[in-house]
């Protein structure tokens, strides 16, 4: 009889990449159902498209390299980058739009570095900013108005019209994000003021956005849950949250002048950044000092840019700039080894 | 009695602990089996010495192989019966070497050789406890294996805490569950026995809380004792592999951290196993050496998994078959447990004093490894790691050989837990990866002692050449400023009074006896590398070419000495004055003598020949040559001595 000849260890658990990604995919479902419900089926849609172009793209470039397609496919890190990267487009994007940034986003920013593990920056972000930039147009004009402000809502059919074809009614649904109204408009309003427009709610202490607030703790309820199963670690987001909440506190705590800590986190794209986009593992710092100061990182350039950026929602470009340093973060932040007195600090010498 | 106050190692994990299987029984005495292979290196050091041979009638218990060194361990026959071949057999390792092993015949008697133990081990000294722990041949039976006289030989002023590993961390393994339930005060009597060698200031027996019974047991035991001196303690931690590493229990129950580089006694503690205190036991109050342990056979494939006193020595396939399994049910025959085991392919594999547990698995308990997916960076590893290391770093620099990165990420600290790999969602054989990194680091190292050694050879080579050179040159013009002067003295003296010349054969003789000396000398040197060059190969040590090195040398120095001592010889005979007619030969009688050797020569050759066909070795092809050589040799010299007598 032969026996299996390997060393240790033998056992391992059961599991693979693939369980890892489709579960934070899972987490992503309060806060899909949230925003179709506030915004209308516009997510789906992209949701669907996004997904699609991603897998067609991956599927082609691993052909071209050679590499096992469904095998790699079933790592479902393709179809998370699309799911990502569609929560963060403006439901009522054309379709181009979303086909450009998906396939930008795998083909460039993650296939062209080698493929999963090896890219440098988060590739949902990538395709994000590329698209942002290019068609800033499209990108700002295709949030639509809270479904409670819209007389009917916006009906299957008529969000498809709006990404495939027409877009000639687009201004009947389409509205600016709180974030930008209230960063537009604090020059020369006062809270109050800004505040009684009906994108934000009645109460005006503390200052909330009608269906982002419920947005934002779908995300967070989606994030609590992946920090349970262990997906990743508390230090990304809570640092990332924390030094957010701290700068607002500090620096805008004066809501005449500054946005409110209200809006900061719970408008935009803020907790879907904290804990689906930050804690992207891939392009993220690995140590755990690493991470708070990834996490940190983040948080300040978010505020940052959200205050005195031209940029209302900064999500993106945070993320991508800390991607820059990781690598950099990781070296000098490595642990204290068990039975050493330091830890070890950069890369070891050339001699 | 004082809480104590427990700590905790970062990362660890949980994996499933598959150890009700192999407690619902209690201990078996495993069979005699037939025969036991018993390998001479069962332990950390050099390689015990055999003090039997082939033939030889042996009883439980009597010493078969002697400790070669202070760092080496003695090997008793487990049960009476006569020795086998001495030869190499498989033994548990990894890459499925052989190495020299004892087998003996067993006779079923299992008979005893006459011992005693101690009365009061009270009334003895720490160096006489430790002397009989060296002589029973004890090791340590939780990891490794170290000599434990060798471990307990530390200084006792530099140990306040004696820790005794009961932890049992790893999964399926419940040997030292079961000793500790059912021999619970013999244990506490081997920790008090160790005490009293140590004097620690406190004794805590580390032991995860996943074993109420073996805890509840030991906790009784030592209430029974009439005098804790040593302060023995039950301390019962939380289930987390690897708690049992020897790092890490002593993490969690001192809170202090194994300096980098250092030993435990640095930190003034000392670790043993709960198994190895139950032999010091045995061997002091019962005189009785290492020959047995307890070893859990279990796995899917196995129909009633349980725990054995086996013997060492004891082939797998006779436990395996006692404990009736189904080996065509196996898939992976693990020897330790599933974390940190070694796979065996060969059930001839012999049960040795480290053998703690047996898995014969199935494919569905531990399956095939998952495909490699590539590494996310997902850090799980990072917060499984009991080192604090980065185990997604190492890997990358482990991948891409970059020993150097590794070696700065602190590579060696990696104790081969396999937590890193068991969380990986990736299934990366991380552990695969370090022990790849690790060997090529250790090979460079090597390397570079190696280049480091030969140009410092060089170096001194190059000097003592230069010197040498500079000493003759001083010599030969000595020599010849006296021989001109000598030169000059005769002149003058045989112009005064010529007499004979000097008796040069006195000389010459002198000189052949001092040089027959020095040759006899080298070649007994030849003779005693060449034994230590077979063992080094034997052992695989890495001396062998050094050796190689020292025993060429003599052997060319013996051969400039045989033909200087030719050349005195032919000097010493052409002298005119040494021709004397008595010692002249007669050539006839020389060629006769000749012959004569010459078939003695190839008689031997022909032996020798004969012995390798026999044992079918692969020198037989030029065994054949020499003795045709010698032959040819007989042939000649027969040919010359009739030409010459006719
Ligand atoms: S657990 Fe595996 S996939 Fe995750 S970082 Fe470590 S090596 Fe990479
Ligand atoms: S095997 Fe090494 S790197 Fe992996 S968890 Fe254990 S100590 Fe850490």
């Amino acid at each position: 009889m032969k026996f299996l000849n390997i060393s240790s260890p033998h056992a391992t658990r059961a599991g693979n990449t693939g369980n890892v990604m489709r579960r934070v995919i899972l987490a992503t479902i309060p806060g899909i159902i949230a925003l179709t419900y506030f915004f209308g089926p516009g997510h789906l849609i992209q949701i669907a498209l996004a997904t699609c172009v991603a897998l067609v793209c991956e599927a082609a470039v691993l052909k071209l390299r050679h590499k096992p397609i469904l095998f790699n496919l079933m790592d479902y890190s393709a179809v998370l980058t699309a799911v990502l990267l569609a929560l963060s487009l403006p439901p009522y994007a054309p379709f181009w739009v979303t086909i450009v940034a998906t396939s930008f986003a795998i083909i460039v920013a993650k296939q062209l570095y080698g493929g999963l593990g090896q890219n440098p920056f988060n590739p949902a972000m990538i395709g994000f900013a590329l698209v942002l930039v290019s068609f800033p147009v499209a990108m700002t004009t295709s949030w639509s108005a809270p479904s409670e402000l819209l007389e009917n809502g916006i009906s299957f059919g008529q969000a498809l019209e709006l990404i495939f074809s027409s877009r000639e009614t687009i201004d009947a649904y389409t509205m600016a994000t709180p974030l930008d109204v209230y960063k537009h408009q604090v020059g020369i309003e006062t809270a109050n003021e800004i505040l009684a427009n009906p994108i934000f709610t009645d109460t005006s202490s503390p200052a909330t956005a009608t269906g982002w607030i419920w947005v934002n703790l779908a995300f967070l309820a989606g994030g609590l849950f992946m920090l349970f199963k262990g997906l990743f670690t508390w230090h990304i987001p809570v640092s990332l949250l924390g030094t957010m909440g701290l700068l607002s506190l500090f620096i805008g705590w004066d809501s005449d002048q500054y946005v409110p800590l209200s809006l900061h986190m719970l408008a935009g794209a803020t907790m879907l950044g904290a804990f689906f986009i930050a804690t992207d593992p891939v392009t993220a710092s690995t140590t755990p000092l690493g991470k708070i100061i990834y996490g940190g990182g983040i948080g300040i350039l978010i505020y940052v840019i959200r205050t005195w950026g031209s940029y209302p929602d900064a999500v993106a470009f945070a993320v991508l700039l800390m991607n820059f340093a990781a690598p950099f973060i990781d070296q000098y932040t490595q642990p204290r080894t068990y039975g050493h007195k330091t830890a070890t600090r950069g890369l070891a010498k050339k001699d | 009695m004082k809480q104590i106050q427990l700590h905790d190692f970062n990362g660890g994990i949980h994996p499933n602990e598959n150890k009700i299987q192999s407690t619902t029984l209690e201990i078996l005495n495993a069979n005699i089996p037939e025969k036991l292979i018993l390998p001479i290196a069962q332990h950390i050091g050099a390689p015990s010495n055999p003090v039997v041979k082939p033939g030889d009638t042996v009883l439980k218990g009597q010493l078969i192989a002697q400790g070669e060194d202070f760092v080496s361990c003695n090997l008793h026959a487990p049960t009476s019966g006569t020795i086998g071949e001495i030869s190499l057999q498989p033994v548990p390792h990894q890459s499925n070497m052989t190495a020299t092993s004892i087998e003996i015949i067993t006779d079923g008697k299992d008979k005893w050789l006459e011992h005693s133990g101690l009365e009061n081990y009270l009334n003895a000294e720490p160096e006489q406890l430790i002397k009989l722990i060296q002589q029973a041949g004890i090791t340590g039976l939780g990891g490794a294996g170290f000599p434990t006289h060798v471990k307990t030989s530390i200084p006792a002023s530099k140990i306040d805490t004696v820790i005794i590993n009961a932890a049992e961390c790893e999964p399926y393994i419940t040997s030292d569950d079961m000793l500790m339930r059912e021999h619970s005060q013999e244990v506490i009597r081997g920790i008090e026995i160790l005490c009293h060698i140590l004097k620690p200031k406190q004794c805590l027996i580390g032991i995860e809380n996943n074993k109420p019974q073996a805890i509840e047991a030991l906790q009784q035991a030592i209430d029974k004792l009439e005098s804790n001196a040593y302060h023995i303690q039950v301390a019962s931690i939380p289930t987390k592999y690897p708690s049992g590493g020897e790092k890490q229990l002593i993490q969690i129950l001192t809170g202090q951290e194994v300096p980098n580089g250092g030993l435990p006694a640095d930190i003034g503690v000392l670790l043993q196993n709960v198994g190895t205190a139950h032999a010091i036991y045995q061997a002091i109050d019962k005189g009785e050496p290492l020959i047995s342990r307890i070893t859990t056979v279990t796995g899917d494939a196995c129909q009633q998994p349980r725990n054995y006193r086996v013997l060492f020595g004891t082939q797998v396939k006779d436990l395996l078959a006692q404990a009736n399994t189904n080996l065509s049910k196996v898939s992976r025959l693990v020897m330790g447990g599933p974390m940190m085991g070694i796979t065996l392919q060969d059930t001839n594999t012999p049960v040795v004093k480290t053998t703690n547990c047996l898995i014969a698995a199935s494919k569905h308990e531990l399956p095939d490894p998952a495909q490699e997916q590539a590494c996310i960076r997902c850090g799980m590893c990072t917060q499984a790691c009991p080192a604090q290391l980065l185990p997604q770093q190492l890997y990358w620099f482990s991948k891409s050989s970059n020993l150097e990165q590794a070696k700065a990420h602190n590579i060696g600290d990696c104790i081969e837990c396999g937590a890193c790999s068991y969380v990986c969602p990736s299934n990366i054989p991380l552990v695969q990866y370090y022990r790849f990194a690790k060997g090529e680091i250790r090979q460079a190292n090597a390397d570079k002692l190696k280049s480091d050694g030969a140009k410092k050879r060089f170096d001194t080579r190059t000097a003592r050449l230069e010197r040498e050179q500079a000493e003759k040159d001083a010599k030969r013009k000595a020599r010849s400023e006296a021989a001109a002067k000598k030169q000059a003295e005769k002149k003058a003296q045989e112009a005064a009074n010529p007499t004979p010349a000097a008796d040069s054969n006195t000389v010459a003789e002198i000189d052949i006896a001092a040089l027959q000396k020095k040759l006899d000398a080298t070649k007994l040197g030849i003779e005693k590398s060449k034994t230590k060059l077979a063992e080094a190969i034997a052992s695989d040590s890495d001396k062998v070419e050094i050796l190689q090195g020292a025993l060429e040398k003599a052997q060319t120095k013996m051969k400039d000495l045989a033909l200087k001592i030719a050349q005195a010889k032919k000097a010493s005979k052409a002298t005119p004055e040494a021709t004397d007619p008595a010692s002249e030969t007669d050539p006839l009688i020389a060629l006769k003598e000749k012959v004569l050797a010459a078939k003695t020569r190839m008689e031997k050759a022909q032996e020798r020949l004969n012995m390798a066909k026999e044992q079918n070795l692969d020198t037989v092809d030029a065994l054949q040559m020499g003795v045709d050589k010698q032959k040819a040799k007989l042939d000649a010299a027969q040919k010359t001595l009739e030409e010459a007598s006719q």
